[in-house]
């Protein structure tokens, strides 16, 4: 069968596809979406795996989607709800806990109770923060320039990034440096002293990366986490309603009123190329579909290597996307629950299990779980991020129960001896042991739960090497470099075929900026 | 002693207000935001079930033989044509059409009527009931309300009320048993989406208070201060009086009024009903030449108030809260019309504004600029007339 009618086809329907498809649709563009699963969403999905009880599989927070993309597309009238998250709780090895609010004077108060010191360091660590992340920001909004062009657009665009870094003084640039160069714990410990806040604060700088606290480099990670916060009110941590699926649909149900067409059990096999250009795909059923553009929110390795010939494509790009570093380092522990776990710390119900639960008691705690990943073996004792969905969104799980989703580092991809049902179990369950320390009644509060590795989130999502963010976000893997240089600008060396994932920039997260940037680039380019 | 009163329910509500924030409303002290921050607040009246202390309002129960002549006679709406058991939203103006005070009518039995309003209007009540066989009670301290908002407060309804309420339409009430009281539960609100109003004998307020917080524990029942309803309530498109326009009785001047026409209440002045209604005849002249201004939803565009601010190199500065300030509104160089209250909506993502415009721009699409302060000096920020309401979830009717 061949249909010879689209302007564009989307493959994949992560949240970058069905950005991208909203985006073309929106424009009056003819779109398919081709998604390889029975349902649209990738890993930004939320499925009943128990009667009932509803698990964010994946991905299962969000600060960087896109305001512009959520008003450009109409998402809340299509659904989309994002619930404040407004805690962070650290239980300790003591038995007390460190927790942090999103109101400044009672994080603040809470902080002095454990170092008077730390409670002052937090005031200027945030306004540097702040500012540093301010300047950066404009970054991911634009397309990234490529700095050895001559290119008139591209020196434009370095001068654009010029401007917003010269807003720092001179102080702030050395910070700058400094963050772009440091590991996370070496930044951190210029500033703080207290053991559960340099953990808590150190995790966000190892967060799908496959490095430790104390690697070169993770405290660009942690900036990277923190641009979401500067917006305040207008943009800080959420929890979508329904969990991240709550998105997908709502980007799925936009890209539908808009036009577009999407179609599930679609899975593409490779990209038709003919004199050089994309003109369609064929899928796995035998179907050939043709279009005047391909846009791939597939992540890097799959769209070069798997989907397109390798004869098309310079041999330095195909040599750059083999060397992409896409090892997956996390899991995740979907539990479902009769009864909210009761910290040692915090025995009753209480406000704080409205936001994140945070395993991380020291630095050093985190760096001996990245010890075992090194050698190739899930941590025994794991850096744990954990959050209750139930209690944000009543919805995701029946009255008086409870849905817990844990995000687990680490568990390495290339695991010693590979990933076996048993080795799987042995990773929930050290899970599961980690948390029974700091909430003794965990246990038998379990109704059931899902374990995912890195080996089952490639299964499932198709994302090579289980890779969170379609491949680490690495300086050296970011902006020009994203995913190879030369080829940041989300066009390909066929044309007509565009990267429009998380592998393309600015990055991974739910932003949806890469989608968003491919879609109007392809239509630049005359789609 | 001189002091302003506390309600029924002051006990749990300044157990729980964290923040010290309580704020005037009609002679009472209620609660401006139960935590520092008014987020969870705010996404309770959204998400799940917001429970709001709304008591202040003022509670008249009219009742004899004439009493729907009286509403007939004060109120723009056919009263007349009224059910037992239905609920009205209306404003009632002056002799030249202009606004007094709005409110909501329920016809509780065929010769009685409640009228919630903002502000005293007893006197003007009795003043128009020259001559009419009618009674006048003011239950505002006797009868406590609740006001439980949100897409989950039928669900924490029906786990606690006696009788179903399933089939409570909008705009309807029902007699029920809560917690061992008595209740009259209408489905009204002020927040644009799924709520009920919970009335019931002040000595009962601390019971039915209870129950409804047990009951909505599995719902994420949250207490909800003002300052969350006044952002819920923007983007529901509902005004305020002394807010968004000057009672009628309060003006200093004539171009401080404001008509139900100009505040786009065109649907609930009944000119086809018989006989005579106070501002009746203003009102035909108005209908007949047409509006002078009109309030309408502005939507300030984002993207060209950050350019504003990243002049000076901030990222926007308005704050996550209603703003009940008088922002000039523009289109050139002439001003056409002012904005009442503005407010970052954080469900749309977007800055929306309730605005009086002067015809022609009140019409829909119209490009206008909203002045703003942007380290301290003006600016104007894009914008654009848009429909309201600025949300309407599909819930709110069903």
């Amino acid at each position: 069968m061949t249909q010879n009618n689209y302007d564009a086809i989307i493959i994949g329907g992560g949240h970058n596809g069905l950005v991208a498809a909203a985006y073309l649709a929106r424009a009056g563009k003819k779109v398919v979406v081709l998604e390889r699963r029975h349902m649209v969403g990738g890993a930004t999905i939320t499925e009943e795996i128990i009667p009932g009880f509803k698990f964010t599989e994946f991905s299962y927070v969000v600060s960087l989607l896109r305001p512009e993309i959520i008003r450009d597309l109409k998402l809340p009238q299509n659904g989309l709800k994002i619930l404040p998250l407004p805690s962070t709780f650290t239980p300790m090895d003591n038995g007390d806990y460190i927790a942090g609010w999103d109101d400044h004077d009672t994080t603040r108060r809470e902080i002095y109770r454990h170092s008077p010191k730390d409670a002052e360091a937090y005031d200027e660590y945030g306004r540097r923060m702040a500012r540093i992340a301010k300047a950066i920001k404009p970054i991911l909004s634009i397309l990234p320039p490529d700095p050895t062009s001559l290119s008139p657009k591209d020196l434009i665009g370095l001068l654009k990034l010029g401007q917003f870094a010269a807003s720092l003084t001179e102080k702030e640039l050395y910070g700058l440096a400094k963050i772009m160069t440091q590991s996370a714990a070496d930044m951190l410990e210029e500033w703080f002293e207290t053991d559960a806040l340099l953990g808590t604060k150190s995790a966000s700088g190892i967060i799908g990366t496959f490095l430790g606290p104390r690697s070169p480099s993770t405290a660009y990670v942690l900036l990277h986490h923190y641009m979401g916060e500067i917006d305040g009110a207008f943009r800080a941590w959420g929890f979508a309603k329904g969990g991240t699926g709550g998105i997908a649909e709502s980007i799925a149900s936009s890209a539908r009123m808009f036009g577009a067409e999407i179609r599930v059990n679609a899975n593409v096999q490779q990209v038709i190329v003919k004199g050089g250009r994309a003109v369609g795909v064929a899928l796995e059923n035998g179907d050939e579909i043709y279009a005047k553009a391909v846009l791939s929110s597939a992540d890097p390795f799959v769209t070069f290597l798997k989907l397109v010939d390798q004869k098309y494509l310079p041999d330095e790009l195909v040599h750059s996307i083999q060397k992409f570093r896409t090892r997956g380092s996390s899991g995740k522990v979907n539990i479902a629950l009769s009864e909210l776990p009761r910290f040692t710390a915090l025995p009753d119900e209480h406000v704080l299990h409205r936001g994140a639960v945070s395993i991380s008691p020291s630095i050093d705690y985190i760096e001996r779980a990245y010890d075992d990943a090194k050698y190739g073996r899930f941590a025994k004792e794991p850096y744990v991020d954990m959050i209750f969905p139930s209690m944000i969104d009543p919805d995701m799980a029946p009255p008086g129960k409870h849905v817990m989703s844990c995000f687990v580092q680490y568990a390495p991809y290339d695991i010693e001896g590979g990933w076996d049902d048993a080795k799987r179990e042995a990773f929930g369950e050290s899970v599961i042991a980690t948390i029974e320390r700091y909430a003794p009644n965990i246990r038998r509060a379990i109704i059931g739960k899902q374990v995912i590795t890195p080996v089952d989130i490639e299964a499932i999502t198709g994302i090579t090497g289980g890779n969170i963010f379609h491949g680490e976000l690495l300086l050296h893997q970011l902006f020009f470099m994203r995913p190879a240089t030369k080829w940041s600008g989300f066009r390909t060396p066929i044309n007509g075929y565009y990267l429009a994932g998380s592998g393309a920039h600015p990055g991974g997260g739910i932003m949806g900026a890469p989608g968003k940037f491919a879609a109007e680039l392809a239509m630049k380019d005359g789609i | 002693m001189l002091q302003l009163k506390n309600t029924p329910f002051h006990e749990r509500t300044s157990a729980l207000c964290q923040p010290q924030n309580w704020r005037k409303w009609a002679g009472y002290f209620v609660v401006g935001s139960y935590e520092h921050t008014i987020d969870r607040e705010y996404w309770a009246i959204r998400n799940s079930a917001a429970l709001i202390d709304v008591t202040p309002l003022m509670k008249y129960i009219i009742k004899g033989p004439d009493a729907a002549r009286l509403l007939d006679r004060v109120t723009t709406r056919n009263i007349q044509k009224m059910s037992v058991g239905q609920v009205y939203y209306t404003g009632w103006c002056d002799d030249e059409g202009k606004m007094i005070d709005d409110g909501t009518v329920a016809r509780l039995d065929e010769t009685t009527f409640r009228l919630t309003a903002a502000e005293p209007n007893l006197r003007w009540l009795t003043m128009n009931a020259v001559g009419l066989d009618v009674q006048f009670e003011d239950q505002t301290d006797r009868v406590a309300s609740l006001s439980l908002q949100g897409p989950s407060s039928r669900s924490v309804l029906k786990r606690v009320c006696e009788s179903d309420l399933e089939g409570l339409k909008y705009f309807r009430l029902m007699k029920n048993k809560l917690g061992g009281a008595e209740v009259t539960i209408s489905r009204t609100g002020y927040t644009g989406d799924l709520g009920y109003e919970i009335w019931m004998d002040a000595k009962d307020a601390i019971k039915v208070w209870d129950a409804l917080m047990e009951a909505g524990q599995d719902y994420g029942i949250t207490p909800v201060g003002i300052l969350a309803l006044d952002m819920a309530r923007v983007e529901a498109g509902l005004f305020m009086l002394d807010v968004d326009y000057t009672s009628a009785g309060h003006a200093w001047i004539e171009s401080q009024k404001s008509s139900p026409f100009e505040l786009g209440l065109d649907w609930t002045v009944a000119l086809d009903k018989p006989g005579y209604f106070v501002g009746r005849k203003a009102l035909e002249r108005e209908k007949k030449e047409g509006s002078a201004w009109k309030l309408v939803g502005i939507e300030i565009d984002w993207v060209g108030m950050e350019k504003l601010y990243a002049e000076v190199g901030m990222p926007p500065q308005i704050p996550g809260t209603a703003i009940r300030a008088s922002m000039p509104i523009l289109v050139g160089n002439v001003q056409v019309g002012y904005a009442s209250t503005a407010s970052w909506s954080p469900l749309l993502k977007k800055y929306i504004a309730l605005a009086h415009l002067q015809k022609p721009y009140y019409e829909l699409g119209t490009d206008v600029r909203m002045e703003i302060t942007v380290e301290h000096q003006r600016k104007h920020a894009p914008a654009k007339v848009v429909k309201l309401p600025f949300y309407e979830p599909e819930w709110k009717k069903k």
